[in-house]
């Protein structure tokens, strides 16, 4: 039994093992690792750079805990960009277990932007978090129209009415565009209803699993930019000037993905060299 | 009883504890020993929840089994609870009744009587469960089904087929003036005339490749099977570019949990 054999007999637990062990150590030892930033990235903070203080922004929080390692960096750069400059941001979270992780971020990020920035952020004036409501379409369809339809209250239950940052605030034509961070096939109904049925500029952060089917609606200028998990995350890192986890974690991505490659280089030679032999794998 | 399970199941409530104590006296200055001891305890039991689904890579065990019960029991409660509260408290009853609206502590908006058509196809799915009444759940599915029919066939001929068709329509040559223009303005940046060429002639040759790939009515032989082929190759980078994205987004996922672990819990490195 040669080398190559040996290794397709490996139990897969070692590579596990290796795995772990790598990351452990990337993470525990810090260095720089290089981030390029890709135009559809810089194209949704080149859109929140353009924005004038008190312009409205729609961020839709659509991920469960289950994507909150790839999805928590993107609506924290964001949330606090947007906050920092000035902009009004309307919250909504179209997945279930998605207000928990949505309300948290909100508070935590209006304790980081008066920390940073000495600014105040007040709920009801600066932000406002509209809650979950079932049935994506559908809620995405009736925002289009008015947002107290699918959303009387806020996520407090507090009128919309009687909210201040609401006043004179209807649907999608009232603010600048919808920035989506999603790890749902919500994505979709975002794409045909906001942007194709209401014309809404939408850009949307996706989980690294969903990204690479999403490059055709940037292609066809449905969306006008798209974040593809943590390195999206990253990238926007680095254009925002706020470090945080995801460009912390692009060095155990950098890697991992060596690992990976090199386990996929072995086992492709082992398989070659045991087919050419005339054994099987 | 085996010994095995035993021992490793008293050393695991040990660790639990053991962890439930330290982490407890960690609570931020000003927070009641209540608060602290809460903190503690929900730390140490998310840890414990994190390892004993990874415990599921080395073999199945009780641990893991326990952790997936209670995700998929506490997920169907929370849905159903969020169910209760964002939709029937928050918008039908202050739609349908002022007693109910003052009861759940919501504004009355006004009595709209076209809400109570949901309510009722709720009541009629859930017949379902009636041996003798299950027919009517019928009508309430064939509105459901009826109405994701009709608002998926506009969605999906429109953001799926016309614009993905119309955005494949682009132009060879782009910005073309001639070749002396060519020449003379010759760049290899991602913007620049020839990088666009090339890029709309790939998707052009990509898409109409692939679809050849799947057109089963002509024999894939000579010209025609060798852009069946080629078809087969932009399918194999399409899926080459799926499956980078899905290494990264578990390693991610690894990531953000052993650097809960590492931070949150065992404070071994800076958050």
């Amino acid at each position: 039994m040669n080398f190559f054999e040996r290794l397709s007999l490996l139990d897969r637990r070692w590579v596990y093992l290796i795995l772990a062990a790598v990351v452990v150590i990337t993470v525990l030892i810090e260095f720089d690792t290089p981030i390029r930033v890709n135009p559809e990235v810089r194209s949704i903070y080149d859109f929140m750079e353009e924005q004038q203080p008190g312009s409205y922004i729609h961020l839709a929080i659509d991920y469960d805990p289950g994507s909150l390692a790839e999805m928590h960096p993107m609506t924290y750069v964001i949330m606090e960009q947007a906050l920092a400059k000035g902009l009004k941001v309307i919250m909504t979270a179209l997945s279930p277990n998605g207000p928990g992780m949505a309300e948290q971020a909100m508070l935590e990020i209006m304790d980081s932007v008066k920390l940073h920035t000495g600014k105040e952020v007040i709920y009801g004036e600066d932000i406002v978090f509209l809650g979950y409501k079932p049935y994506p379409g559908i809620v995405i369809l009736a925002m289009g129209q008015n947002y107290r339809l699918p959303f009387p209250g806020d996520y407090y239950n507090t009128s919309l009415d009687s909210i201040p940052m609401m006043e004179g605030i209807i649907n999608y034509d009232n603010v600048e565009g919808v920035i989506l961070i999603t790890g749902t096939s919500g994505v979709d109904f975002w794409i045909s209803y906001a942007n194709g049925r209401y014309n809404v500029p939408l850009a949307v952060g996706l989980t690294g699993v969903m990204a690479a089917d999403y490059y055709p609606y940037l292609k066809s200028g449905q969306i006008f930019g798209l974040m593809g998990g943590m390195l999206g995350a990253a990238e926007y890192e680095k254009l925002a000037g706020r470090p945080g986890r995801a460009m912390e974690a692009m060095r155990v991505q950098v890697w991992t993905h060596m690992v990976i490659i090199l386990f996929i280089l072995i086992g492709n030679i082992g398989y070659f060299i045991s087919r050419r032999r005339g054994g099987s794998v | 009883m085996r010994k095995g399970p035993i021992i490793i199941t008293a050393a695991v409530a040990l660790f639990f504890v053991i962890s439930w104590i330290i982490k407890s006296g960690g609570a931020p200055e000003g927070s009641s020993s209540y608060d602290a001891i809460a903190e503690g305890f929900w730390l140490t039991f998310a840890a414990f929840l994190t390892l004993a689904i990874l415990s599921f890579l080395y073999k199945d065990n009780p641990f893991y089994k326990f952790a997936e019960h209670l995700y998929v029991g506490v997920s169907a409660a929370y849905w159903m609870s969020l169910g209760f509260w964002t939709t029937l408290v928050a918008n039908l009853f202050p739609r349908i009744s002022m007693t109910l609206s003052e009861w759940f502590q919501v504004e009355f908006i006004s009595y709209q009587y076209h809400f109570w058509v949901p309510p009722i196809l709720g009541v009629l799915l859930l017949m379902r469960l009636s041996p003798k009444g299950g027919w009517l759940s019928r009508w309430a599915l064939a509105f459901i089904v009826g109405t994701t029919a009709g608002l998926n066939l506009p969605r999906f001929l429109r953001s799926d087929f016309i614009e993905q068709i119309s955005s494949t329509m682009l132009p060879i040559l782009v910005n073309w003036q001639g070749f002396g223009d060519f020449f003379t303005n010759f760049s290899l940046s991602a913007s620049g005339q020839f990088v666009s060429i090339v890029s709309n002639f790939l998707v052009v040759l990509g898409v109409l490749c692939g679809i050849i790939y799947f057109f089963f009515s002509k024999e894939h032989k000579g010209a025609f099977g060798a852009a069946s082929r080629f078809g087969i190759w932009v399918l194999m980078v399409t899926f080459g570019a799926s499956f980078g994205y899905t290494v990264m987004g578990r390693i991610s996922l690894l990531v953000g949990r052993l650097t809960f672990l590492l931070d949150d819990w065992l404070g071994i490195i800076s958050g």
